[in-house]
């Protein structure tokens, strides 16, 4: 189990470290880089506990997709850092409070599974057969006990997408837009035309 | 696992194996750029690289040799760290996914249950490499080469998922060791004709379209033409990698054709049965050892010819307009291969059913 201790001390010190630099990092686009890194060794900690799934579409999905757009938007933004450190004191009071609270109930989790969860050796969770893979377990549970959830998770991305949808779709009336089957389907009959014109008159559109 | 586990050593043998690999998998590179050159050149009825060894076979060593000697510049304004992190992570990504691919039966660094998975993740992190280039260089062809790539392959991993659950759905497994098994005995078994022999032969009229899909969107993936759009040079100059030079650019272009080479290993493996045999070989009582080379050899025999398929489209078909690149990913591709979807899961549950 050598192996696993050292990969899990490492994988969980740069998580931490990670989430640190998010914090603290001058540059946006670093703490963007940061967050990558701490969802990739979180995605490492997920393995390690033997929830490849999980991991894998933490992956996929997080640092895949959702971080590549966070990327995108935070460098084609131009902070001013001097401006957002102005407004720092002034939140102060407000974000130390959150902060405070936040604390205090992740202490009280933490206490919590130390001493009555899986870490005390109560419940061990168990998969549902030993040789069923995780991904099957979770589709099993997904499809049949959770499954209006599932939907219900479903219907709120549907929601979103449509919103977004609405909020940027805009035709502009007089924009030429590309009709392939159109271009496709011209012949030289429909795109071409003969005018007869008359000397010294041109033609006008 | 073995009754005397020793964690050291076996930490000792996978690190010999994913160096054998890792070397295999470069100098196999080095001659796959020249075929790539060459096949483009015989395209265009030019000779194409011929000067360097008989037929120009040295000529990748010698271009290696060229990069590896030019003075590394880094321009004034560029984020040091991420300017030269980039490159690193492009080859690294690429070279990772090759520890899921089963090279012959029982020849895998990794065998685990989600390797198809892990593939995708791979692939869909190719970006980053990409864009941190773009943004890390302070300029503008870069950034904006990194930014169209950006978007061209978040657009086109979609339709990469969808074709791979269609694939998931026939072997009802995402380990690609067993997805590979489950497509021996012969070609008809394999999943680009429905996976199942004649039971699932109906399927091959989804599956054809799939492997199509699956192979335009690879290309869009890794940025080959007709969508090198990250480095379009009639527009971009060279895109993202406008400011590398030396190794750094060597490693780009490494890792580009490792990512290459690691889809045409995908598409020999979901759709034409990775290391099976076309026909039943009568080679069952040779050794194991003889078995799996010759299985290896049939599997590099598949991934050659994808290869060749990924340069024909380069020499041939001329590059996309972004708004065009868009439209096929968007409202093409993704339709098409969510009915596939539909159509597999459906034919799957009413074969149960009625058959």
């Amino acid at each position: 189990m050598a192996l696993q201790a050292i990969a899990f001390y490492l994988m969980a010190t740069v998580t931490i470290l990670a989430g640190l630099a998010v914090v603290f990092a001058r540059n946006p686009v670093h703490s963007v880089l940061f967050l990558i890194t701490a969802f990739f060794s979180a995605a490492g900690l997920f393995v390690l506990m033997g929830a490849e799934f999980l991991a894998m579409l933490l992956i996929v999905v997080y640092v895949g997709a959702v971080a590549v757009l966070f990327l995108f938007v935070v460098m084609m933004l131009d902070v001013d850092f001097a401006r957002l450190r102005e407004g720092f004191a002034r939140y102060l009071p407000v974000g130390g409070l959150v902060a405070g609270v936040l604390t205090i109930e992740m202490i009280m989790v933490a206490v919590n599974v130390a001493t009555r969860g899986a870490a005390a050796g109560n419940a061990t969770p168990q998969a549902s057969a030993p040789d069923v893979t995780n991904a099957e377990t979770i589709g099993r549970v997904l499809y049949t006990d959770y499954v209006y959830f599932f939907q219900a998770a479903g219907l709120v991305l549907l929601v979103a997408m449509i919103g977004a949808i609405v909020l940027t779709l805009r035709h502009k009336p007089h924009i030429k837009r590309q009709s392939v089957s159109a271009q496709t389907a011209r012949t030289p009959k429909t795109g071409m035309k003969i005018v007869d014109i008359k000397p010294g008159e041109g033609i006008s559109e | 696992m073995p009754e005397t586990f020793n964690p050291w050593l076996w930490s000792l043998l996978t690190v010999g194996q994913i160096l054998l690999i890792v070397v295999l998998l470069l100098i196999a590179i080095a001659f796959l750029l020249l075929a790539d050159r060459k096949i483009w050149a015989g395209v265009q009825m030019r000779k194409g690289p011929n000067v360097v060894g008989p037929f120009g076979l040295l000529q990748s060593f010698a271009d290696l040799i060229k990069f590896v000697l030019k003075e590394l510049v880094v321009p004034a304004g560029a984020d040091k760290f991420v300017f030269l992190l980039a490159p690193v992570i492009t080859v690294t990504l690429a070279l990772a996914g090759w520890g899921v691919i089963p090279l012959a039966p029982g020849w895998v660094i990794a065998d685990i249950n989600v390797g198809i998975l892990y593939l995708l993740a791979m692939s869909s992190l190719g970006v980053y490499g990409i864009i941190m280039g773009g943004w890390a260089s302070n300029s503008k062809y870069p950034f904006l080469g990194a930014l169209r790539s950006a978007a061209q392959m978040v657009s086109y991993e979609v339709s990469i998922g969808f074709v791979i659950i269609t694939v998931i759905l026939l072997a009802g497994t995402m380990n690609l060791a067993d997805i590979v098994k489950a497509q021996d005995g012969g070609f008809w078994n394999w999943n680009v004709f429905g996976g199942g022999g004649l039971a699932n032969l109906p399927l091959a009229l989804v599956m054809i379209p799939m492997m199509v899909v699956f192979y335009i969107s690879a290309l869009a993936e890794t940025n080959r033409p007709p969508f090198d759009l990250p480095e379009a040079e009639s527009e971009l100059v060279a895109g993202y990698q406008v400011e590398y030079s030396s190794t750094p650019y060597l490693l780009f272009m490494l890792g580009e054709y490792v990512a290459i080479v690691l889809m045409c290993a995908m598409i020999s493996i979901l759709f034409f049965g990775g290391w099976t045999s076309p026909v039943p070989l009568p080679i069952d009582s040779w050794p194991a050892t003889a078995q799996s080379i010759v299985y290896c050899l049939i599997f590099s025999v598949k991934v050659v010819f994808w290869f060749f398929m990924f340069a024909m489209a380069k020499a041939i078909v001329p590059r996309y307009r972004y708004d065009q690149l868009m439209r096929l990913g968007w409202k093409v591709f993704l339709p098409t291969s969510l009915v596939g979807v539909f159509l597999v899961a459906g034919y799957k549950v009413f074969q149960k059913v009625y058959m």
